[in-house]
């Protein structure tokens, strides 16, 4: 059985928790200056979608939950389930709402996302770090202004809300880290 | 990339000289000097909660310990004559990091002469609040502040009584506000860390200093020992623990049965049994004089001045990219 230890917890760190698959949202380290260490972490439960509060001895072992991250190619969003192809296999899979819930805004059609698979079933999907987006609706910017100092917000084709550097424009192309959510670079053709 | 550049502002780099300017002249008012004493030592803290780094030497001899906090070689100081001191340096803790600690960090410590707990704790909150007026951004109304001690406080704070309970109702206590950590088996202390952190903290008064003092004498590290209780006090401020403080412990024999002991429960608990500190335990042997101590985390109370929710955004460059 493969164990993490509390030193190695980290954001997107899969765990089993009582018989289901978790990954871990947010770790908190907590200790008194004399006295017990504590991980507090906050989780979501993969099979549920249900987030919730765990407190973890520091150095105590938790069991890894036995999950396989793949590169999928994002396909399409049927209304019910968004479908991911395994560009080797062709195989395809559908994820439900649960799965894909944190990288729903920043899914774009042929992006190779990673997912996480638990026996065959996809229960957590990571978008790429970085997307290409086009702009689909901003304020018009100031002319001549290329600083970047400000900025306003702009929403992307995949509904995603970026603050963007006021220069950039309706249907201009931007690159995104997802990670933080934050405008990287504009992009041209 | 951006990460070469520093994690604080300099807005708030200043201010952390500013501090650091005010905290000197506080001291020289009242007559405390200022000393420097070695980071690398070759005995480390026995603390089973407290993990030294290690510096083995390149030749295999001679491994040091980068110190966790300089109380050892400050009460040698004390116990060869030097009078009131204080130090302000940075001190080294394994495997602690997160939003309020970062493994180097800016310790204050200092030690008087003849003054019991509660005049400590006065100069204390006299420090704290003479920092805390350079604040920025928004304003902490500061009101009057609060002492409980620690039994008040988990009474209050918790619903439990902290030095009469058992371990089994303690567990009890914490199921009952949502906690249950089986990994802490029947250790009662730590179960007691689990509430006091957990529970208590977050809903200690805000806006003012909050001593609690009276910690029960299963916890009194190196504070002395008064009936059931130690004489140590711990400084809240904004439910953050800020600063720990002891009516020093001067007994040699009894420091040397509590360093005995936690090497003892490193060695149940698979961790390295440490060197001790005989220099320091031979100072003990001629003599302390009776004092009290205290050590603040400097970058937490920047933290508060400079109104940052975590210590990188407090220090040139935190751990990620020290």
């Amino acid at each position: 059985m493969a164990t993490y230890s509390t030193n190695e917890f980290r954001s997107g760190l899969k765990l089993m928790l009582d018989g289901d698959p978790c990954s871990i949202i947010e770790n908190e380290f907590v200790k008194p200056g004399k006295g017990q260490a504590f991980n507090r972490v906050k989780i979501r439960n993969l099979k549920t979608g249900r987030v919730l509060e765990k407190t973890f001895k520091s150095g105590e072992s938790v069991e890894a939950a036995d999950v396989i991250d793949t590169d999928m190619q994002y396909l399409y969003n049927d209304g019910d389930a968004w479908y991911f192809m395994d560009p080797d296999t062709y195989e395809q899979v559908g994820a439900d709402e649960n799965a894909v819930v944190d990288a729903i805004k920043w899914l774009k059609e042929q992006d190779i996302c990673s997912v996480t698979l638990w026996n065959g079933n996809p229960i957590a999907v990571t978008p790429p770090n970085h997307v290409i987006l086009k702009i689909s609706e901003t304020d018009p910017g100031l002319r001549g202004d290329t600083s970047g100092g400000g900025g306003k917000p702009a929403t992307c084709e995949t509904g995603a809300v970026v603050r963007v550097p006021l220069f950039i424009e309706e249907g201009e192309m931007i690159k995104v880290d997802t990670r933080t959510g934050e405008y990287v670079s504009r992009v041209r053709d | 990339m951006s990460d070469w550049r520093p994690s604080a502002s300099f807005g708030t780099l200043r201010l952390r000289a500013r501090l650091l300017a005010q905290t000197r002249a506080f001291f020289h008012a009242r007559d405390v000097w200022e000393v420097e004493t070695p980071l690398l030592s070759q005995a480390a803290t026995p603390d089973p909660h407290i993990h030294s780094f290690a510096v083995p030497a390149s030749t295999g001899v001679d491994t040091r310990y980068l110190h966790t906090s300089p109380e050892f070689p400050m009460k040698r100081l004390l116990a060869a004559g030097s009078g009131s001191i204080y130090q302000i340096c940075k001190v080294f803790r394994e495997a602690e990091t997160g939003r309020r600690h970062n493994p180097e960090f800016t310790l204050l410590e200092w030690y008087r002469i003849g003054f019991d707990l509660r005049a400590l704790m006065k100069e204390v909150d006299a420090l704290v609040r003479e920092l805390l007026r350079q604040q920025v951004g928004e304003c902490l109304v500061l009101t009057d502040t609060q002492y409980f001690s620690y039994q008040e406080a988990l009474r209050c704070f918790a619903g439990l009584d902290p030095l009469n309970m058992d371990v089994a109702a303690l567990q009890g206590c914490a199921r009952h506000h949502g906690l249950d950590v089986p990994a802490l088996g029947d250790e009662r202390d730590a179960w007691l860390d689990l509430l006091m952190s957990h529970v208590v903290e977050p809903a200690l008064p805000r806006h003012c200093p909050v001593f609690i003092y009276d910690y029960p004498a299963s916890q009194a590290a190196l504070a002395q020992i008064c009936g059931d209780v130690a004489e140590r006090f711990e400084l809240y401020f904004n439910g953050m623990e800020l600063a720990n403080g002891f009516h020093e412990l001067a007994d040699a024999v009894e420091q040397r049965r509590r360093f005995e002991a936690q090497n003892r429960r490193r060695m149940q608990t698979g961790q390295p049994v440490m060197p001790l500190d005989t220099h320091f335990l031979a100072a003990l042997e001629q003599g302390l004089p009776d004092c009290s101590g205290v050590a603040l985390g400097f970058d937490r109370l920047l933290m508060l001045v400079a109104g940052k929710p975590d210590i990188p955004a407090v220090l040139s460059f935190g751990h990620e990219r020290a």
